[in-house]
């Protein structure tokens, strides 16, 4: 056996006693649902960090850098400056007027059940999406990283696919937070690790590892061998339509992350706002020092082991996992891939049970039943099936794409809902007296239906025909779902939602009726 | 216990205004500077890309220097915020007294 095989199977132990713990403390909606809202602040914020630092920036932009250089760096950067968004705006009111998912805050005042549609719709399809890419990424992922181990694509999407499941439904959002703990703890291990080793590589001097990104050799399209100097920005964002393709994507990363159910939901896990605000603040620590050592991560890939090794032995996902084996030999090459393995479960569980909850509290419990269980722990019970049915249908989609399906722009559609759709709605309802379930229902509906539309002329699905020339469409998508929140408020009146404003307010910005914690 | 709050008389209460008001003068000019500075950097980038590629020791460029800069100012405006949100969280516990008088 393998020692990655033996790693991933020590991770998978881990998290099932983690989940079998869970399982047996938690009891009740709030329980399960948001931990109790008993998380203390560091707590909440490696959580946070690990709901977040999916595979594709561990793997992806370390990849981005070592094949592209200095422009994959700068992508790094919008995803610690997003934090801002949800410290300064989202999360506190999120805290204060809401108590399981994004659309109780659209609720508060305005038209329940059109709004909680939309939302759940809206939730349910940022979820989806970036589940599917994340599934379809890790089951070639696995099968690469576990070699020689008999393990395929299919066994690989399934196994991922059940654990998700099974930390959900048993464990609830208390299994959920520790796996995205020990993840995000395992992660900065990994990266603080690579990164000593990398300077380690270049005798601890930054002179020498810089001088190396200075001229790195790789072999272009044309089988010629070139010198460039990685530094340089514009390797991957070249004209006509680089630079507009990189506001654009900056654009949902700023305001597409408080935008995302999956982050969202983990500021109800918390006892109070000051207490979400401090995890943000956590969060963005650990964040931020790990986009920061993608330097090491990327560059050593480019200088160390070359773009064209990289291209000949997985392509530019493995340059990390190739990097920690070029340093570190077979045994760091398992660890790191255990890592990349536990980053992608902690991902995705996050995702499930932020569908399932929205699903069970939105939608079931809300639209269609009028806001009561008929019978009680009704929505615990509706949001684990739900799980069973998201985590289905995730495997089942990716087993149909296959290990070949380009899903990368899965991901770049579910921050551009995430930044058109419900990020305006949000915005809008905290701030703006006027604002009403008409202006809700038609920003949710512009900002999901302009994403999807833009993304499917996109050169990502249309290639060489693409009618639209960009492949990050909220340059467009998010100025249209505020368009389109504005206009729907403008044509219609709604003086109930106005009068109750004022209640929104004062309870967003005093904590005055918050909901609490509930054990302890 | 809170449907007994009176949300309109706390909402016209001076010190509930003025926490209003002290926020906005913190969140507002906040959030439209780390914009401008976040986009500032794909903009130079793209549209002066001489100036972003000036070296300034070594193969480090301006490009590599602002884009790190971009951690530090994430890290400071969120200092930043946590020391002024401390005196908003004083000024909203008065409003929350003055609602249970």
């Amino acid at each position: 056996m393998s020692h990655a095989l033996v790693m991933f199977l020590g991770f998978i132990a881990v998290t099932l006693w983690i989940t079998w713990w869970a399982a047996r403390k938690s009891a009740g909606a709030s329980a399960f649902f948001a931990a109790g809202r008993s998380l203390k602040a560091w707590q909440n914020g490696i959580a946070v960090a690990g709901d977040y630092m999916s595979a594709a920036s561990f793997l992806g932009i370390a990849g981005i850098i070592a094949f592209q250089g200095y422009d994959g760096f700068m992508y790094s950067v919008g995803w610690l400056v997003a934090y801002l968004t949800v410290l300064l705006i989202v999360a506190e009111p999120l805290r204060n007027a809401g108590k399981y998912t994004m659309a109780d805050v659209l609720a508060y005042r305005l038209s329940p059940r059109p709004v909680r549609a939309m939302g759940a719709l809206s939730t349910l399809t940022v979820s989806t999406f970036y589940m599917i890419a994340q599934m379809v990424g890790a089951g070639a992922l696995v099968s690469l990283l576990l070699k020689g181990t008999g393990i395929t694509y299919q066994t690989a999407v399934v196994g991922i696919g059940v654990l998700m499941i099974v930390y959900v439904v048993f464990g609830g959002m208390l299994a959920t937070t520790w796996v995205q703990i020990v993840k995000a703890v395992l992660l900065m291990a990994g990266t603080i690790l690579l990164s000593i080793l990398v300077l380690g590589h270049f005798g601890f001097s930054f002179g020498a590892f810089f001088e190396a990104i200075g001229e790195v050799t790789y072999t272009n399209a044309q089988g010629n061998p070139v010198t460039q100097d990685f530094m340089t920005p514009g390797l991957r964002y070249a004209p006509p339509y680089g630079a507009l393709d990189l506001i654009s994507l900056g654009m949902a990363l700023i305001f597409g992350t408080a935008g995302l159910p999956h982050i969202l939901v983990r500021f109800y896990t918390v006892p109070d706002a000051q207490t979400a605000r401090k995890s943000v603040v956590w969060a963005m620590l650990i964040i931020g020092t790990f986009y920061i050592l993608t330097t090491f991560l990327g560059f050593g890939a480019a200088t160390i082991v070359g773009r064209d090794f990289i291209a000949a032995n997985g392509g530019n996902n493995m340059s990390a996992p190739l990097l920690a084996q070029a340093l570190g030999g077979n045994l760091f090459f398992a660890f790191i891939s255990a890592i990349a393995f536990a980053t992608i479960l902690a991902v995705v569980a996050g995702l499930t049970i932020s569908a399932s909850t929205s699903f069970a509290h939105d939608f079931w419990t809300n639209v269609l039943h009028g806001g009561r269980e008929r019978r009680e722990g009704e929505e615990v019970r509706v949001a684990r099936v739900a799980a069973f049915f998201v985590g289905g249908i995730s495997i089942l989609i990716a087993i149909v794409l296959g290990p070949t399906a380009n899903v990368a722009f899965l991901v770049a559609l579910a921050f551009a809902v995430a930044a058109s759709a419900n990020l305006p709605v949000i915005v809008l309802s905290l701030f703006w007296r006027r604002f009403n379930t008409a202006g809700a229902v038609c920003g949710l509906a512009t900002g999901l239906v302009s994403s999807l539309v833009l993304i499917a002329m996109s050169p990502s699905i249309l290639r060489a025909d693409a009618i639209f020339p960009l492949e990050n469409p909220g340059i467009v998508s998010i100025p249209l779902g505020f368009l389109g929140a504005v206009l729907g408020t403008l044509l219609t009146r709604e003086p109930q939602a106005e009068q109750k404003f004022t209640e929104l307010s004062v309870r967003a910005n005093t904590g005055l009726g918050a909901e609490r914690a509930s054990s302890h | 216990m809170t449907r007994d709050v009176d949300w309109e008389r706390l909402a016209a209460t001076a010190e509930f205004k003025a926490l209003l008001k002290a926020k906005a003068k913190f969140v507002v000019p906040a959030t439209i500077f780390f914009i401008l500075y976040y986009f500032s950097l794909p903009l130079l980038v793209g549209y002066a890309p001489q100036l972003m590629a000036r070296k300034v020791f070594g193969v480090i460029n301006v490009a590599y220097l602002f884009a790190l800069s971009q951690f530090l100012m994430a890290w400071i405006v969120a200092w930043l915020y946590v020391r002024a949100a401390a005196r908003f969280d004083r000024m909203a516990r008065d409003v929350v007294e003055k609602g249970s008088r």
